[in-house]
């Protein structure tokens, strides 16, 4: 990604690259806008990656619970019709898109 | 709208039908809501179709459950079967979810009636429900003012009268702060305690569904109805949840209670006083009360606005005009995708998914993402220190007294400061309750905050309960 | 002075697991199903669905990692985020930086070891058609989405870039294939997708210690592709570096019927998946117990049961056998060979006419009965049978679908032949050809086989080979 590797300095570039990561096409206005107000959320953000955590494992659950499992057992799939009715475009029983660019990553 | 626990108490015992409870329950919504805005759907037949069906049982002599015959709003990020669900965005466009949320079944088991789902910020992002793209709801007690947010629907439906108990979530205290700005009881519970099967995820490892009641037992008896395992959620904690209506009224004698002042100082005088004043009420009541530091909940405002984006931005990836919902077309799909996603997201929700995405990219995750999960952990431990000297703490639950609309949007930052009290319990994963406890100078409720530590909801309500019944009635007292 | 060039490979096989149901929610595993019949909300991404581990995929995973020597560890899940429409979450959930299997080697039957970098679970995408010209992607006008796939449990198997020519390749492949239906992890059906092999193909100087430059060959649908793939790009790269070129690190598509790579480079940007750790699930922490339960469970990898057949040889075996020895383990007819040894039959012929007769027979070849057999086997071991009878006897064993030796070989007239007729006819024989009886009672031993020939004509078959040779020597004096 171009622009600083410091937390805090976001540039115009990281922005409009991360727009598309995002699939979200941002007008100059936005871009702009987003460049300022996200900068100054993580200029807030300093404060947290200044601190020297080094000892601490990083935590992605409040309470640490393991080994939750199910058993092979099938259970009842959804009806097609009601989930082909809510598509926004169908063909051949299947969920139709626009052609597609390139290869899956 | 009487509480919760006397409706169900005539419709068990036949006094009242549901069905009679319910109609007046439309007639009020029809009669009031245009101006409020609470409910995004009335469920008009829907609703009758469970009253009739909570009276048939009774009337055959069955058990119609706990909840029988209460009228409930849901959060409109509660997946209801064949109903729509907009979780206040313009991007589901008229989705009718084939499934319901587990808690949607627990409270229909109980013989709960649900009236309809309740307006919020977009995705849950937001403290002011501004972030509707269907308009915002108002403050019941100000009607120029915010209900908070993001479950500002579901609160403002509780504290308008129109239901007696409702559903929220709570990410980043998005139902303990609308519950303070429009006086009624939110509550938070341990992560884990309440299925998340079937609420629309914001940010995966810090949201939870809790109850708005405008009483603590009522709050209590929501909490019991749908708290406990659900082998469909994973992170679902594999332990029972014991009732914790049985012991409300056991009071606070001995209780250890630690004032905050992280949670307190950097709040508004009037805000500071009712604290104070809920503090000396809890001390009269046999509590041992006394101030405890906590630096580390500083860091938790930071922590939380670099998680919760990561997670939803995930999270959110899924809305790209392909399996349901809004699509714009073009002539390739990735386009399509973004100009669905572009047309579809408000600009908060916007913000957010770029702030996560950045903070989860490449060359930044670790001194991002990474480390605010450190942070967590920080907090975390300091929450764990607190309570070796301390059984529940006491703070703030909102800076302010409810805010203006239209105040505070062009300034993120500033309405991400609305956060700043509740942050610490969900980053943490432990419960909380906002309790109504008098007024702000301005005449607008105040709430005051309860914390507890990891499956303490018990405790917690107790404490919640002692403050209700010393809450100042009235004006300042 | 011309370079001596060194191709270094390394190779991704993902295999999808034979369970029952799909690795994160209850919908069938099943192939070739109607379209979109086999969703749910979990493996459809629907808004507020969550996963729950399916454990007989953990089950399979494990024993994957014993089966290649693995240390088997407590792992964790990661969300893999990107957009695509076969991705129904736009993010994959799979194993980064915490897999559950790691550090293993697989031994290829000529003894050359490969490492194996690591074995993880992830979910598979759903399934794209392309419409429009010709059905490739690069020429569609759309595509259509089938989810029956979407959320299959597979293991991604990387092996350390040990490899160095396509037949050690092609080796590593088949022999990877045999383990995992030794497992039961997988069906091993290449033609059905259920394991896919990609190529991680680069050169470098002989004797150089760096690697170069690689690309990750994709659309690789049997064996035989592999091979060809390879010593094509080889040769590409080779090719290219000669003529002062450099080679892109890029994905290349394997073309079957051209006989090619080509660039699958597309416009857009190199992918920065964001990897974190899923927070909708919890770790997984096999101990010591399951592990063990795990071991416990396994049957024989082909690697034991080749060696089970050499011990049954005696402990060596020739080029020849060796290679029946894999031919016969490869399509799991072994079972049969060490019924016929265990029952006292010559392990050698067992083995050879597993290797040629039953193999020939396709699918009933899986379906004799070891019992049936050892058997006939032990016929004509004995001599009850000779050769072509038993070869007879076989045949009619396999199109039937089985069958009592003894009783089929009465029917089709294989009695033994008597030793007074054998005799009688081998005196006629012998009278018949003069001169070459002379030849033979000089020395010349070769005459035997046209002796035993011609006896074999006269009795139609009948004769035992050995008995004729005896006889021969017999009156040769």
């Amino acid at each position: 990604m171009s622009g600083s590797n410091e937390p805090g300095g976001l540039s115009r570039d990281d922005v409009m690259h991360v727009a598309v990561l995002a699939r979200l096409e941002l007008s100059e206005d936005e871009v702009e806008l987003f460049t300022a107000q996200l900068s100054s959320v993580l200029a807030h953000a300093a404060d947290v990656a200044a601190l020297d955590l080094s000892h601490l494992e990083p935590s992605s659950h409040p309470i640490p619970v393991e080994n939750v499992l199910r058993p092979d057992v099938p259970r009842p799939s959804l009806d097609r019709a009601e989930v082909l009715a809510a598509a926004p475009s169908v063909e051949d029983d299947r969920f139709r898109v626009p052609r597609i660019g390139g290869e899956a990553p | 709208m009487s509480t919760a626990r006397a409706i169900a108490a005539a419709v068990r015992s036949g006094e009242r039908s549901a069905r009679e409870v319910t109609e007046a329950a439309l007639a009020d919504v029809d009669a009031r809501d245009d101006t409020i805005h609470a409910f995004l759907t009335v469920l008009r037949d829907e609703a009758l179709a469970e009253a009739d069906a909570v009276d048939a049982t009774v009337a055959a002599g069955g058990d119609p459950g706990p909840l029988a015959g209460v009228p409930i709003a849901l959060k409109d990020n509660l997946c209801t079967r064949g109903i729509v669900t907009t979780c206040g965005s313009k991007i589901l466009d008229g989705w009718r979810p084939p499934y319901d949320a587990t808690v949607v079944e627990l409270l229909r088991r109980a013989g709960g009636v649900a009236l309809g789902k309740t307006n919020m910020d977009e995705f849950a992002m937001g403290s002011s429900t501004e972030n509707s793209a269907f308009g915002p709801t108002r403050n019941p007690h100000d009607t120029d003012k915010v209900p908070g947010g993001s479950s500002g629907g579901s609160a403002a439906a509780v504290a308008a009268g129109f239901a007696a108990l409702s559903l929220g979530s709570d990410t980043g205290g998005s139902i303990r702060q609308p519950a303070a700005l429009c006086g009624v009881v939110g509550m938070k519970p341990t992560y884990g305690r309440v299925s998340r099967y079937g609420l629309v995820a914001f940010a995966s490892s810090l949201d939870q569904i809790g109850p708005f009641a405008r009483t603590v037992e009522d709050a209590a008896l929501l909490y019991d109805v749908m708290a406990g395992h659900d082998p469909l959620d994973s992170t679902s904690l594999p332990v029972d949840a014991p009732s914790t209506l049985e012991t409300l009224e056991h009071g606070v004698e001995g209780i250890r209670v630690g004032v905050c002042g992280d949670l307190i100082d950097g709040c508004a005088p009037d805000v500071r006083a009712r604290v104070q004043q809920a503090a000396e009420a809890l001390s009269a009541a046999g509590a041992k009360v006394e101030e405890v530091s906590v630096p580390e909940f500083a860091f938790g405002l930071s922590a939380y606005y670099l998680i919760a984006p990561a997670e939803a931005s995930s999270n959110l990836a899924r809305y790209d005009g392909v399996r349901y919902g809004l699509r714009i077309d073009a002539e390739d799909a990735a386009t399509m995708n973004t100009a669905t996603r572009t047309a579809g997201f408000g600009d908060e929700v916007k913000r957010r998914i770029m702030l996560g995405t950045y903070a989860l990219s490449a060359g930044y995750y670790d001194a991002y993402y990474a480390q605010a999960q450190r942070v967590r952990t920080l907090v975390m431990q300091a929450f764990d220190r607190a309570y070796t000297s301390f059984d529940v703490l006491l703070g703030a639950t909102a800076p302010s007294t409810a805010f203006g609309i239209g105040e505070l949007v062009d300034d993120p930052m500033a309405m991400y400061m609305n956060d700043i009290c509740t942050i610490p319990s969900n980053l943490a994963g432990h419960p909380a309750v906002s309790v109504p406890f008098g007024t702000g100078d301005d005449g607008l409720p105040i709430g005051v905050q309860v914390l507890a530590p990891a499956l303490a909801e018990a405790l917690l309500l107790r404490v919640a309960r002692v403050l209700e019944s010393a809450a100042p009635t009235g004006g300042s007292q | 002075m011309s370079t001596e060039w060194e191709t270094v490979i390394g190779l991704e096989v993902h295999c999808e697991l034979q369970t029952v149901t799909k690795l994160f929610c209850g919908c069938r595993n099943a192939f070739g199903d109607e379209p979109n019949t086999n969703i749910c909300p979990v493996c459809l991404g629907l808004p507020g669905s969550l996963p729950v581990i399916n454990g007989q995929a953990v089950e399979l995973a494990m024993r994957i990692g014993v089966a290649l020597h693995c240390e088997i560890l407590p792992s964790t899940f990661s969300r893999k985020n990107y957009f695509y429409p076969d991705q129904a979450k736009d993010y994959q959930i799979s194993q980064y930086d915490k897999p559950i299997n790691l550090n293993g080697w697989l031994e290829l039957p000529d003894g050359f070891r490969v490492g194996v970098t690591r074995a993880h679970m992830e979910e598979d995408t759903g399934k794209l058609t392309h419409v429009g010209q010709g059905g490739r992607i690069n020429s569609a006008h759309h595509a259509l989405v089938d989810y029956n796939r979407s959320g299959v449990p597979l293991v991604e198997i990387v092996s350390e870039p040990d490899i160095r020519s396509a037949a050690h390749a092609r080796a590593y492949a088949s022999e990877l294939r045999g383990i995992l239906v030794a497992t039961g992890a997988s069906d091993g059906r290449m033609e059905e997708g259920s394991m896919r092999v990609d190529a991680n193909v680069s050169v470098r100087p002989k004797g150089s210690t760096e690697f170069g430059t690689r690309c990750e060959i994709k659309n690789l649908n049997s064996l035989r592709s592999l091979v060809r793939a390879i010593e094509y790009e080889a040769a590409r790269q080779i090719a290219l570096i000669e003529s002062g070129d450099r080679i892109a690190q890029e994905t290349r598509h394997w073309d079957e019927a051209a006989g090619r790579t080509d660039s699958m480079r597309s416009k857009e940007e190199a992918n920065d998946y964001r990897y974190f750790p899923e927070p909708d699930l919890v770790p997984l922490v096999p101990d010591e117990a399951w592990q063990e339960r795990v071991r416990a469970a396994m049957g024989p990898m082909p690697a034991d049961r080749r060696s089970g057949l050499v011990a049954a040889l005696g402990g060596t075996a020739t080029e020849a056998e060796s290679d029946q020895v894999r031919a016969v383990v490869d399509l799991g007819l072994d079972a049969l060979v060490s019924a016929a040894a265990a029952a006292g039959a010559p392990a050698s012929l067992a083995l050879a006419r597993a290797a040629n007769e039953v193999a020939s027979g396709g699918d009933a070849g899986l379906a004799l009965s070891p019992d049936t057999f050892a058997t006939l086997i032990g016929m004509e071991a004995g001599g009850q049978l000779s050769a072509t009878q038993s070869k007879a006897v076989l045949g009619e064993l396999l199109t039937a679908g089985g069958g009592d030796p003894v009783a089929l070989a009465k029917q089709m007239g294989f009695e033994a032949l008597g030793a007074d007729t054998l005799v009688a006819v081998v005196g006629d024989v012998v009278a018949a050809h003069p001169d070459e009886w002379a030849r033979y009672k000089d020395g010349d031993d070769k005459l035997t086989g046209f002796f035993t020939g011609e006896v074999m004509k006269a009795t139609k078959g009948q004769a035992n080979g050995k008995e004729v040779a005896a006889e021969l020597r017999k009156l040769r004096g």
